[in-house]
Parts: structure tokens; sequence; C-alpha cells
């Protein structure tokens, strides 16, 4: 017989009346199609209103449905019910202080994220009448995976070394930096290395690959900054070795 | 309606028991102290042999206990899965692009697989030789 409904463990936490987060059963109908979200959407508008959660595009474009799913931080609407057992476990996203229910505080995430400028940063700034700063298909190549992160944090929710120290500066916010630094039009590499180059940069990873193990666009923020270790210990060294150029 | 909210604590020394991830994470970083103490031994059995062939015959012969053999064994899955992982992390470190276009990750592993190979290879044959 097949399953008829699944049985949904959500994390409450209402801040006026919880001390503590508490899980909270919900019993849904089980549809062959519907991914975690749409079983979620069922709670709020059949079951229960009170429930807070973040969604938009239903599509894993926009990066807001991010929650932990039987333990894996992934995007609500990206996880099928019918790869999960008649009972799952649904938390917000790990790492990130807990606003209500599935809802988290990001903010920690967005300071990190503008201090690593992550926009062009053109040697000469130029009137949009004047045109685009142009690229060859092969110098976009090096970045483009990159470019692909929707900023939707299951990187930040699966680093344990976030969760140890918060003062790390993160896979994804990091992944952006690199991306811009490998941008052919992008001069701000200089300016991007006080943070990136720190302790609480990209040495502070000890590559644990969890982020892109994770990540839902492939984007692989494990290697951006292995590779932007090796690129800061080039510029240490070669810093080193031509004192008269330093700043 | 007030903010208030909730930090759940992380473990700070159970934080790699709560995913099979972070056990091969750190299964990974503890090899280092197997392979650690397996140069420690072979540095110690090359000091021996400088000693003259009786003290080098002497250490051989100590290490020929069931203790040695488990450690010599643990030591090797260790290294072997060392390697496994530094191996299956190369394509992230060390992208490489060839005629404009990016070489397949499989591809960057299984050239260090084959080195690897090879170098073993050319290891035995002068042991053997």
């Amino acid at each position: 017989m097949s399953k008829q409904s699944v049985e949904l463990e959500i994390l409450r936490y209402d801040p006026e009346r919880d001390e503590a987060p508490h899980f909270q059963s919900y019993t849904v109908p089980y549809r062959e199609d519907w991914v975690v979200l749409d079983a979620v959407n069922y709670v709020k508008e059949e079951l229960d209103r009170t429930l807070s959660y973040r969604w938009s595009c239903h599509m894993a474009v926009c990066g807001s449905c991010g929650m932990v799913v039987d333990g894996e931080p992934v995007l609500a609407c990206h996880a099928f019910l019918r790869d999960y057992p008649d009972r799952i476990r649904i938390e917000p996203l790990h790492n990130f202080p807990v606003e209500r229910d599935l809802v988290v505080v990001i903010d920690d995430f967005i300071d990190k994220l503008g201090s690593v400028k992550p926009y062009l940063v053109p040697k000469e700034e130029k009137d949009v009448e004047e045109g685009e700063y142009l690229q060859k298909p092969p110098e976009l190549a090096t970045f483009m995976q990159y470019t692909a992160c929707i900023n939707c944090l299951l990187c930040y929710s699966a680093c344990p070394q976030y969760a140890l120290d918060e003062s790390f500066v993160g896979p994804a916010a990091l992944a952006l930096a690199h991306r811009y630094n490998l941008d052919s039009r992008d001069v701000g590499r200089g300016a991007r290395e006080d943070v990136v180059a720190s302790n609480p940069g990209v040495w502070q990873c000890s590559f644990v690959g969890a982020c892109s193990e994770v990540c839902p666009k492939s984007v692989d923020p494990a290697a951006a900054i292995q590779q932007a270790k090796i690129a800061a210990s080039g510029d240490y060294f070669l810093n080193l070795l031509t004192p008269w150029k330093r700043k | 309606m007030s903010r208030r909210p909730y930090r759940r604590e992380v473990s700070k020394t159970g934080w790699w028991l709560t995913h099979p991830r972070y056990i091969r994470y750190l299964l990974r970083e503890v090899s280092c102290i197997f392979i650690g103490a397996y140069a420690v031994a072979v540095i110690v059995a090359l000091w021996r042999l400088s000693q003259g062939r009786a003290a080098f015959d002497a250490y051989m012969a100590s290490s020929h206990d069931t203790a040695s053999f488990a450690f010599a064994v643990l030591a090797m899955l260790f290294a072997l899965y060392h390697t496994y992982t530094w191996f299956q992390v190369t394509p992230k470190a060390m992208p490489l692009v060839f005629a404009g276009k990016r070489v397949p990750g499989a591809v960057i592993v299984l050239g260090h697989w084959a080195g690897f190979i090879v170098a073993s290879a050319i290891f035995w044959f002068l042991m053997a030789g």
C-alpha cells in the first residue's frame, strides 16, 4: 500500500512564550511530487498558522528556504518527501540564532558579506553610457561557478569551523571574494586582502569540505577557499621578497 | 513584539559525532598522528642502522612482536586513507586549465593515483634489486 501521510517534527520557538525551542509534530498528506516546502506550506495553510519560516521562489533560486531536514542542511524546495522516511525532522539552519521557529538571524553573514566587497572594483570607473566592462569567455570561465551562489547559507549551517568560532568569515562570503578576485575586470584584491587573507578569513578554514557537499548550486566554496589560501601565501612571499613594493 | 533570538549550543568536544562527514574529516586529521609516529619509527631504524648491522638487526628483532605489527598495519591503513583524501581534494586546490578548458577533477585525481602507483613500482623495483 502506498504511503498516505508523513509526520513532520518541526522545531518551534516563540520568543515571547518559550524558554527554549521544542519539537512539535504534524501529520501531513504524502504526495509523490511534494517537496518538504510543500509539506511545511500545508502545515501553515491547513494546520497551524503560527508557524514561521522563510520561502519565496519554490525553485532553488532565491535561497530563502534553507532548513535542516533530518540532520542535513537543504533547500526545503529542493528536497522531495519521497527521499525521506515516514517521520521527518525539520530544524532551522544550524549555527545561527533562532529568531522564531524556522527563521534564523542572518545579520552576522550580511555583515561579513559586505566586509569582503562582493562587487566589481574596476580599474577605472565608467559611466553607464560608456558601456560594459568587457571580458572574454575564458576569463569568465575562471570564476563562473562562484557566481552561482544564492546566499542560502546551507554552507554556514554545515561548517563546523563557523559553529565553533563565529569570527570565521565563512564559506559563501569567501567564495564570493574569490569570485571577484578571479575576475579579469576587477582590481579589488588588495582591498579584500585584509579580510580574506586574515586569520578569521581563509586561514581559519580547516578544509572539512562540508560547505561544498551541501551546496545546492555546486559553487564549491571549499575549493575557492583553498585557492585563496594559495594566492594569499604567494602574496605573502612576494611581499617578503620585494620589500620596496610594499604599500 | 520582542526579539529574543535563541542560540543553540554546539558541543566543543562532541560536535564531530553529529554527522558522518565530520567523523571522516577527523579521521583524515588524526591520520597524521599515525603517519608521524611511523616516520619516527623509520628515523629510529635509520639511526640504529648508522650504528652498525648488529644494532639494526637488534632493532628489527625488537619490532617483530604483535603490537608493532598491528601498529604498522594501522599506520598503513591511515596512510592510505590520508592519500585517498589528499588526492580527492587536489582538484579543488589545484584546478588545471588545458587548451582553454578546465581539466575534469577525476582526471587530476587519477593522475595522482597513476603517479602514486608508478612511484611505488619504482620503489619496489629498487628494493627488490
